[in-house]
């Protein structure tokens, strides 16, 4: 315990380690707060991108943030219901037939044009479908008409595809073009949709919901698929974690009693060790994964497993045998066995103690490989499908051009995740190897 | 210690008289080394296709090459035009059958396996499922081989780089430690937690995309210059940008363990001795504090270059870069398992290279290896 104190007083001595320890228990703390917020289910279904939880969200939008960057503001998404108290609903009455007229505005301030604009309807109907005909109105009086249409009971109208919008606007892209003057420029102001309805049953109905794209959406942005980044930013915290302490300790720990086996037994069992090293040399630990992640399994539990089998006999085993054969040798041993000191406490007076200094700063400055191992197998494509890890992000951001294309965001936001993590415990890892190996403390 | 003193002091001497004998030893121990590594690469091999057959996918990739071969000579043999379709299809499963036989494939896999270890030895893994070579070959061997030279152009670029560049440093900053730019090194060491493709993402966008000034990746402009000189100077411009990826991944931590052993072998009396006998700060270096640590900084260099080989494999993705490492994430997309078991085989042999390219370097500068001290020590 006292010895304890005095590492964690040294270790505050050097601010790299004070640092390093404030960003691990930050990620600590952004992992449990994720795997509290958003269990591992919910995380997994809404990775896998149904419609219905992201279909408000824009395309390649940028993070909220870049607006304060810039001198315009980049619109944010804007949803319009015709359910809500805002928005006007008047009946008319044509002989048997209900003319439903639906008013939906809002207010255009942003400096650049949307991304998309797209009509959701819902209606309900026995048998005559409801039909409907929508109005775009700028803020300067120009209507733009869209076609006619019998509904669905789910039905999106994408106005940029409607063939009257179409002739209407040109060449022009609809998310433009409903947006422009007559000179082209960006016109702000407040404009409408005017929905007609026509509702030939007593019990049909219908709503709709209009929905103008940003540019910008939340505190990281989002993918080709719509996904909000922020989940498998928050969720690459507890996955990476996960992986990097888990492999970490598994081939720490099995490698610290493999090779106190050979140093203890020596002979042929120390011989075969150190050739099993020497095999695990040469064994090409990239392809193999490869190999296992194309032919097998691409679970990150399974590829964990396999991480930790094929690091055990990796170059820990050296150095933990040689401090091993110096202490079996140390008289302070055979002291102990004279006295009658029980193997327990040989082992935990004398042998643990001894061998700390060697294990904690390997443990720790070994998670960041490992952490970094499971981004370069997402990269390569070998990531578990289910799961929204950084290295997942950033195979995606590459494999949909986002350096080519200017989505910057998709890029560095899970590369700066995975800087900090690495560079957390390899800050503390290197402080903690100058303190327990004291002949580097001078230097 | 005192036995390297006494080689070390002699050494002159020996290399002289006995060069005959240092030769031969020195032949013997590389012997010894290139044969127990060699027995390594084949255990690493059989390894690696006992993985690759546990879902019998080498197997497969042997039935279906027979399979494709009886169809092509069934196709220009005149002899079985003639027959109904229920016929040939009959004798062609039927041959099938005796091909399987002849070469054992309904062995039990272990007696099997001892004839793929010798396929995957000589890298005669058949042909690709999917890909081919630039020359338009389905052979594993010869697709592996075409991107050999790419990756070692990579790979041997930045290595000799780093390794010159941390050496030059290590000893400067072992003079002058405790200075700033001493203390910004072992300040800027975490930074080589991060892998190179790590950096590479950094540096494509800020000196690709942001900047324009140097190629996303790809070796070489396209289209190719013809004029050789403009093509070298076209490979060159495409190398910085992974080059320098290696370097900021690996420099750091190479310099601070370096400069470390520097500093530790600095303070032993033989190095005080040197320093009052009024030698040269440059002398006492090169001769009394480079020379006994070379065994140990190459160690340390060959288990970074393991670690580097491995990573090269997404450096070469994220670069584009035409190598082995850019084959393999190809193949993987393409599920072609000839071409990614027949990589990792050729992986087991270059790390197999480099570790006996440094053992004999290893030969070379330890003394006791040199002398021959080895064998007279316990």
């Amino acid at each position: 315990m006292n010895n304890l104190r005095r590492y964690v007083t040294q270790l505050m001595g050097y601010p790299t380690a004070v640092l390093g320890l404030l960003m691990i228990i930050a990620l600590i703390g952004v992992a449990m707060y994720t795997v509290i917020t958003i269990p591992y289910e919910r995380a997994i279904d809404l990775w896998r991108g149904h419609e219905e939880s992201w279909a408000e969200n824009p395309r390649n939008a940028k993070p909220k943030w870049v607006n304060y960057f810039r001198d315009g503001q980049l619109p944010e998404t804007l949803v319009m219901r015709t359910q809500d108290p805002q928005a006007s609903r008047i009946e008319q009455d044509l002989e048997g037939i209900r003319l439903v007229t639906a008013t939906l505005s809002f207010d255009y301030h942003y400096d650049d044009f949307p991304s998309e604009v797209i009509l959701f309807f819902t209606s309900k109907a026995e048998e005559q479908r409801p039909f409907v005909a929508t109005t775009w109105i700028l803020p300067d009086g120009r209507r733009i008409e869209t076609d006619a249409q019998a509904l669905a009971s789910q039905q999106r109208v994408y106005l940029g595809l409607d063939n009257r919008v179409k002739r209407a606007l040109g060449q022009v892209p609809a998310e433009i073009g409903l947006f422009s003057d007559q000179s082209g420029q960006l016109l702000k102001g407040t404009y409408q949709v005017e929905i007609q309805g026509y509702l030939f049953e007593e019990s049909s109905d219908f709503d709709a919901k209009l929905v103008v794209y940003g540019k910008v959406h939340g505190w990281a942005g989002t993918d080709h698929m719509r996904r909000d980044l922020m989940v498998a930013l928050m969720w690459g915290a507890p996955l990476a974690l996960a992986f990097g302490l888990l492999a970490a300790l598994g081939s720490t720990i099995a490698t610290f009693i493999i090779s106190a086996i050979g140093a203890w037994y020596g002979g042929w069992v120390d011989a075969l060790i150190q050739r099993i090293t020497e095999i695990n040399l040469i064994l090409p630990v990239m392809p193999v994964l490869i190999m296992v992640g194309t032919l097998y399994s691409r679970s990150i539990w399974t590829m964990l497993g396999v991480v930790i089998l094929l690091s055990i006999f990796g170059g820990g085993i050296k150095t933990y045998r040689s401090v091993f054969l110096q202490i079996k040798t140390a008289p302070y041993m055979d002291a102990a066995r004279a006295y009658g000191a029980s193997n327990m406490r040989l082992i935990f007076r004398y042998m643990i103690p001894r061998m700390i200094p060697v294990l904690i700063p390997s443990f720790i400055t070994s998670i960041p490989s490992f952490v970094f191992l499971e981004a370069s197998l997402a990269l390569l494509g070998l990531g578990d499908p289910t799961l929204p890890t950084w290295g997942k992000l950033l195979q995606d951001a590459f494999s949909n051009g986002a350096i080519f294309k200017g989505h910057y965001y998709w890029i560095l936001e899970p590369a700066v995740l995975l800087m900090i993590t690495g560079l957390s415990f390899a800050m503390v890892g290197f402080a903690l190897d100058r303190i327990f190996n004291p002949r580097l403390r001078g230097l | 210690m005192s036995q390297t003193g006494t080689a070390n002091a002699g050494m002159g001497r020996l290399a002289l008289r006995d060069f005959g004998g240092t030769g031969l030893r020195l032949l013997r121990y590389s012997l010894v080394r290139a044969i127990s590594i060699g027995i390594t690469v084949v255990i690493a091999v059989y390894l690696t296709i006992i993985i690759a057959n546990m879902g019998g996918q080498v197997d497969q990739i042997r039935k279906a090459e027979i399979q494709e071969q009886i169809g092509l000579s069934f196709m220009n043999n005149p002899a079985v035009r003639d027959m109904t379709p229920e016929e040939r299809l009959a004798l062609q499963e039927e041959m099938l059958q005796i091909e399987i036989e002849r070469l054992g494939l309904n062995r039990p896999f272990l007696l099997r396996s001892f004839s793929y270890l010798w396929q995957g030895l000589t890298l005669n893994l058949g042909r690709a499922e999917q890909m081919s070579s630039d020359t338009g070959s389905r052979q594993v061997r010869l697709i592996l081989l075409e991107r050999l030279p790419a990756t070692l152009l990579l790979w041997g670029t930045a290595q000799i780089l780093v390794f010159v560049v941390a050496i030059l440093v290590a000893l400067w900053l072992s003079n002058h430690y405790g200075g700033i730019l001493d203390r910004l090194i072992i300040a800027l060491t975490p930074l080589s937690a991060a892998p190179a493709w790590f950096y590479g993402l950094f540096l494509i966008l800020i000196f690709s995309a942001i900047l324009g000034a140097l190629p996303y990746g790809g070796m070489v402009a396209a289209p190719p210059p013809t004029d050789p000189k403009a093509y070298a100077l076209s490979v060159l411009r495409h190398l910085i940008l992974p080059v320098a990826a290696q370097f900021v991944s690996g420099i750091f931590i190479l310099i601070y363990n370096w400069r470390t052993f520097f500093l530790i072998y600095s303070s032993e009396d033989y190095v005080e001795m040197a320093k009052a006998k009024g030698l040269s700060g440059h002398l006492v270096s090169r001769r009394y504090v480079l020379r006994p640590t070379l065994p140990y900084i190459i160690t340390n260099f060959m288990l970074m270059l393991i670690s580097v080989w491995m990573g090269g494999i997404i450096l070469e993705t994220v670069f584009n870069w035409p190598g082995l490492g850019k084959l393999l994430y190809q193949a993987i997309h393409l599920f072609d398992t000839p071409v990614i078991v027949g990589s990792t085989v050729l992986y087991a042999y270059l790390l197999a290279i480099t570790v006996f390219f440094l053992d004999i370097i290893y030969a070379l500068v330890d003394p006791r290896v040199r002398v021959g001290a080895e064998s007279r020590q316990p």
